[in-house]
């Protein structure tokens, strides 16, 4: 790699829209703006369901189960300090259909990533002045799980 | 079908081309390489600056990332005194060719008969001896930085970089490598539009990269992010590209040929996004391809060249599905070894080398090219059999758009 000393750490933006995902993680829950009235999970989230209409919305924990929609073995150094090689993955989250996050496989020897395999959360604790964010990671779901 | 609609390309035609010297760091004031090609294709149609009297372009002025855009909208209109009916830019459309498509639109609804359309692009310049802009790829980080080493995302980039899902290269990597699990497409097959582009350029004095690229150089290429290795990223550069958009009836009594506008797609029934779409295989192009061939009596069958957007090679592939040129998930199979996609083959595809080779024009040199081409214009890289329908896309993602465009009326 090159001489970096620098490294960077990147942070969500905590605005009142978001900060229920992106601290759902202190109490170990994977959480999404959830319609109240037709049960849909909105994504990112906006203040007006798109399904219903329905202002009636509220932060709701889900299992942390996904699915493996794809990856890649990332190799190229785009922000300094970022470990390689780091797999970029699409997870499609159980409870709802084309609920997918972008995010990072972890726990996995690239040799054993399969599209389609079961994965669950785990979350990575950042801290910071402006607000603790913990990113959802997600690891193969083990054997007996 | 739409036959009894009132389509407004219908009223248009490409008059005149422009485009300026091409580079991977010219150096050169941006606005000028932007003047460059327009000035160049309002003398090409025969025209004179007072003729034109619309004006649209992609992105429009935008200070980050730098080199994305060489001049916006009102810059142009001011260094050229032009004194026009209607005017537009913005980023948020069907690609770099969405504004092409509100030039037709304009000229039809009667507000200009002469539009004068141009991108301009210096990222070659702009990012110097360093690598790509790592952080806000075609639309701005959306984030402020921090203090101790932070970045703090905001925005759409906040579901992408702290998970160091950096650029569009790890989006189109996913599709990418999703596609080739459903389909069993290999990397020897996704080769082929690098090779080919590569073939192409040889051939074209304006392209960045002339040096003739075998399936092992490809293969020795560094691997930026699985599946996608450092020749299947087009490459920055430094130069603009004009067109003049006409009302039809016009554009036939101008100096060139005219290129009709046969059809065109804008659509985009999916989400405006890199990871909520319907079908992760799927994700350029599918409705804006539908909807162009729903607003003319061409078919596929009837296409003589392909002209489609290469910022990544995959992107190319899951274009040639949308636009029905191939089966879908038949993109592997349709440009093994290359034979199909040369410039002899049945269908010859990014004939100036395409952005991988050529030059990332962004968008706009996919419709110069097919121009040049339904001319007869392309000199030591010219189709034979006189080509007469070409299909062009620009964009990747679903934001994006198509043209079919002819050389007979």
């Amino acid at each position: 790699m090159t001489e970096q000393s620098t490294t960077i750490v990147v942070l969500p933006e905590l605005t009142d829209r978001n900060r229920h995902f992106w601290q759902g993680g202190e109490n170990g829950q994977l959480v999404f703006m959830r319609c109240q009235d037709c049960g849909y999970y909105l994504h990112p989230p906006v203040p007006i369901c798109p399904k219903d209409q329905s202002k009636n919305l509220a932060p709701e924990a889900v299992s942390g189960r996904a699915n493996l929609a794809s990856y890649s073995v990332n190799h190229h150094q785009w922000i300094p300090g970022f470990e390689l090689p780091y797999v970029v993955a699409l997870v499609e989250i159980v409870e709802q259909a084309g609920l997918r996050l972008t995010t990072n496989l972890v726990n996995c020897p690239l040799e054993d990533i399969r599209i389609g395999m079961p994965v669950r959360v785990v979350f990575r604790h950042l801290e910071d002045p402006g607000g603790d964010v913990w990113l959802p990671l997600f690891e193969p779901e083990g054997d007996g799980q | 079908m739409s036959a009894q609609k009132n389509l407004a390309e219908k009223h248009c035609a490409i008059s005149g081309l422009g485009q300026s010297d091409v580079g991977r760091r010219l150096g050169r004031d941006p606005l000028e390489l932007t003047l460059d090609a327009c000035y160049a294709a309002i003398a090409d149609a025969g025209l004179t600056p007072a003729d034109i009297n619309g004006l649209a372009t992609y992105p429009g002025g935008m200070a980050v990332p730098k080199g994305f855009t060489g001049a916006g909208a009102y810059e142009v209109l001011d260094a050229m005194r032009l004194e026009v009916d209607w005017y537009d830019s913005g980023v948020e459309t069907s690609g770099q060719l969405g504004s092409v498509m509100k030039a037709c639109m304009a000229v039809a609804a009667g507000m200009a008969d002469h539009v004068l359309c141009f991108r301009s692009v210096w990222e070659g310049s702009a990012q110097g001896s360093g690598g790509r802009s790592s952080l806000g790829p075609g639309g701005g980080g959306g984030g402020r930085g921090g203090r101790g080493g932070k970045i703090y995302a905001g925005d759409f980039q906040q579901w992408m970089l702290p998970f160091g899902s950096a650029g569009a290269p790890i989006w189109v990597a996913l599709f990418a490598q999703a596609h080739m699990d459903r389909y069993g497409t290999t990397p020897e097959q996704l080769a082929q539009i690098a090779l080919n582009g590569r073939r192409n350029a040889e051939v074209n004095p304006k392209a960045i990269y002339r040096d003739p690229m075998s399936l092992e150089d490809y293969f020795n290429s560094r691997m930026i992010t699985t599946p996608l290795r450092l020749f299947d990223c087009d490459v920055p550069c430094d130069g603009a590209t004009a067109f003049v958009v006409s009302r039809r009836e016009l554009a036939e009594d101008l100096a060139k040929p005219p290129v009709y506008i046969e059809a065109m797609g804008s659509a985009i029934h999916d989400r405006p996004s890199w990871d909520q779409l319907r079908d992760i295989t799927r994700t350029v192009g599918t409705d804006a391809a539908a909807q162009m061939w729903g607003r003319t009596s061409l078919t596929p069958a009837d296409v003589d060249m392909a002209q489609i957007y290469d910022g990544f090679s995959y992107l190319t592939m899951l274009w040639l599905e949308a636009l029905q040129l191939c089966e879908v998930g038949g993109s592997g199979p349709f440009v093994e070894g290359g034979t199909r996609i040369a410039r002899d083959g049945a269908l010859p595809l990014n004939t100036a080398g395409g952005q991988l080779s050529g030059g990332r024009l962004h968008g706009y040199g996919f419709l110069h090219e097919a121009c040049v081409q339904l001319r007869g214009e392309g000199a030591e890289r010219q189709v034979p059999n006189k080509p007469e329908v070409a299909a062009v896309a620009a964009g990747g993602g679903n934001t994006c758009g198509c043209f079919l465009v002819t050389s007979v009326g």
